[in-house]
């Protein structure tokens, strides 16, 4: 497969000369193309950082980060990003909130004034295929966690980025919401053949989703284990339940170290 | 809304204003209270209808003045606003001067104003500038920094510039931040008007109480207070109207939480 993002000994600082914090220490990965890989590790030990990084909103401090070949010197534009908290703006519905990446990026920019009825039907369409026709007009208050994270994703795709990004997404979500999402970013993923990066702190939810799993030590960050998933596609919520499944989730938890 | 909250919201006011005479006026009888003290609110009814002519026209100078104030330091308090919400730099700048500028109290620039200007509308309406603007500028710079970082980065990302951020997230978050804020502004510049027309001015209703009082007829001082009170009264209510019809999105968040 296709090399899309490549980390060669890079380093991260927040802030400057002697009071700089290093979040992240000579970290090195490669992802394909279309590949869905998650980041595991302590809380602070610099998964959100690292995001940034790749993302082109933080410059590295040392190493080379390229994606698809070129060196990474700011925001990429071809990414999409969802968080714990969705975010939405409240006085935007949910097709509204939907279509915001659209009136930032080129092309969609300059031509969503004039062709704003097929937006919204591309942005209807989207929330649609994640299970929530009938919600596209509701405003964000009117609607449940579980769907405000799904509209925030379908944030996250309305332009087609190349790398989906999402830090900790299901992190405020109630263990049954939380698995029915898992289900629908791994159809979304299925058919988009998007790169996802998916920063968690749950075990279960990196190997189900993911094909490669990062785990990161505490502070600053680098990478302890490099650890792929060779379970089946497409899995099925029953796959958590083998014996395969909680092999990797047992060998990843030694790894992160009982408290 | 339901009836019966409909009378308690407008039935109670109103009579608890009207029992609030009633028993002012019976106090004032009881007593034999004299009328150079505390004018009871018959008197004070009979000069307000004695004096409408003079009592009427000097409530539009206080009126206008006031809303020429409101008006200077709602866009003055917006631009000022959006400028120390948008950089870190100029927010550490103008703030701790801001702070300390509005803890002058404001009664004592008038005489420099009056210096400056002379008598007359424009100190007026400045006091109603200066007092105001405050709380404008300092709810619309919370408002754009309530921004949420997370969203701030996923626009970011897509290579939004600072103003696109500002324009699709920070202002229109702003709103109900600005639209309250001119509630109390409002209010303000209604007390900075009337404060500069008590201390040297030709016109308004602050003059006409001053007039009145200098010359021992209390029931038009307690006239020209009453029309205060209706007036300041009115500009709130108008003021929150507004506030409710532009930001109805930000109550309807309220009431769901
Ligand atoms: N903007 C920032 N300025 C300074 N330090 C930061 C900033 N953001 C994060 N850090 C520090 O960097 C480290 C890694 O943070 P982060 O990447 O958010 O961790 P994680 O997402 O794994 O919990 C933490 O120790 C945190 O305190
Ligand atoms: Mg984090």
């Amino acid at each position: 497969m296709d090399e899309l993002i490549r980390l060669d000994r890079v380093s991260m600082a927040y802030g400057r000369a002697e009071q700089a914090v290093k979040a992240i220490e000579e970290v090195s990965i490669s992802v394909a193309a279309g590949e869905f890989f998650a980041v595991v590790g302590p809380s602070g030990c610099g998964k959100s950082s690292l995001m940034k990084l790749i993302s082109g909103l933080h410059p590295p401090l040392g190493g080379t980060l390229t994606v698809e070949g070129r060196p990474v010197t700011g925001p990429l534009k071809k990414v999409g990003m969802a968080f714990q908290n969705a975010n939405l703006l409240p006085w935007r519905t949910a097709a509204q909130n939907v279509l915001l990446p659209l009136e930032i990026v080129q092309p969609h920019r300059s031509r969503l004034r004039a062709e704003r009825a097929a937006y919204l039907d591309r942005a209807r369409k989207l929330l649609d295929s994640v299970g929530l026709a009938g919600f596209t007009e509701k405003f964000p208050w009117q609607l449940s966690g579980g769907m405000q994270q799904r509209t925030s994703i379908c944030r996250a795709l309305i332009h087609e980025p190349e790398i989906l990004m999402l830090d900790e997404p299901f992190g405020a979500l109630d263990a049954f919401t939380r698995e029915e999402l898992w289900c629908t970013l791994r159809d979304v993923q299925a058919r988009q053949k998007v790169t996802v990066m998916l920063v968690t702190h749950d075990l279960r939810e990196a190997v189900f989703l993911a094909d490669t799993v990062y785990v990161m030590s505490s502070r600053p960050g680098r990478i302890v284990k490099r650890c792929e998933v060779n379970l089946p596609r497409p899995r099925d919520l029953d796959v958590t339940y083998t014996q395969p499944f909680q092999d990797i989730v047992h060998e990843l938890r030694t790894l992160i170290g009982r408290h | 809304m339901e009836s019966r909250e409909l009378a308690i919201k407008f039935g109670a006011p109103a009579a608890f204003t009207v029992g609030l005479f009633v028993v002012w006026e019976a106090v004032c009888r009881l007593f034999e209270v004299p009328l150079t003290i505390l004018p009871a609110p018959s008197d004070v009814f009979a000069a307000l209808w004695q004096y409408r002519a003079p009592i009427v026209d000097n409530s539009f100078v206080t009126l206008w003045t006031t809303l020429a104030g409101f008006l200077i330091a709602t866009v003055f308090g917006l631009v000022l606003g959006i400028a120390v919400g948008w950089h870190r730099a100029l927010y550490a700048g103008i703030y701790p001067v801001l702070v300390g500028f509005n803890s002058i109290p404001k009664v004592a620039v008038v005489p420099v104003l009056i210096l400056w200007f002379g008598f007359g509308e424009i100190p007026a309406i400045l006091t109603a500038f200066l007092i105001s603007f405050f709380p404008i500028v300092v709810n619309v710079a919370t408002g754009l920094a309530t921004t949420e970082p997370e969203l701030e980065d996923v626009l970011r990302a897509l290579g939004a510039s600072k103003l696109d951020i500002m324009r699709k997230v920070g202002i229109p978050r702003s709103f109900p931040y600005f639209f309250g804020s001119l509630k109390v502004a409002i209010t303000l510049a209604f007390v900075g008007a009337v404060v500069s027309e008590t201390v040297g001015s030709n016109k308004g209703i602050g003059k006409l109480m001053l007039d009145a009082q200098a010359s021992f007829q209390v029931p038009i001082v307690f006239a020209g207070l009453i029309v205060l009170a209706v007036l300041g009264i009115l500009l709130y209510a108008i003021t929150a109207a507004v506030e409710k019809r532009f930001t109805g999105w930000a109550f309807r968040g309220q009431a769901a939480h």
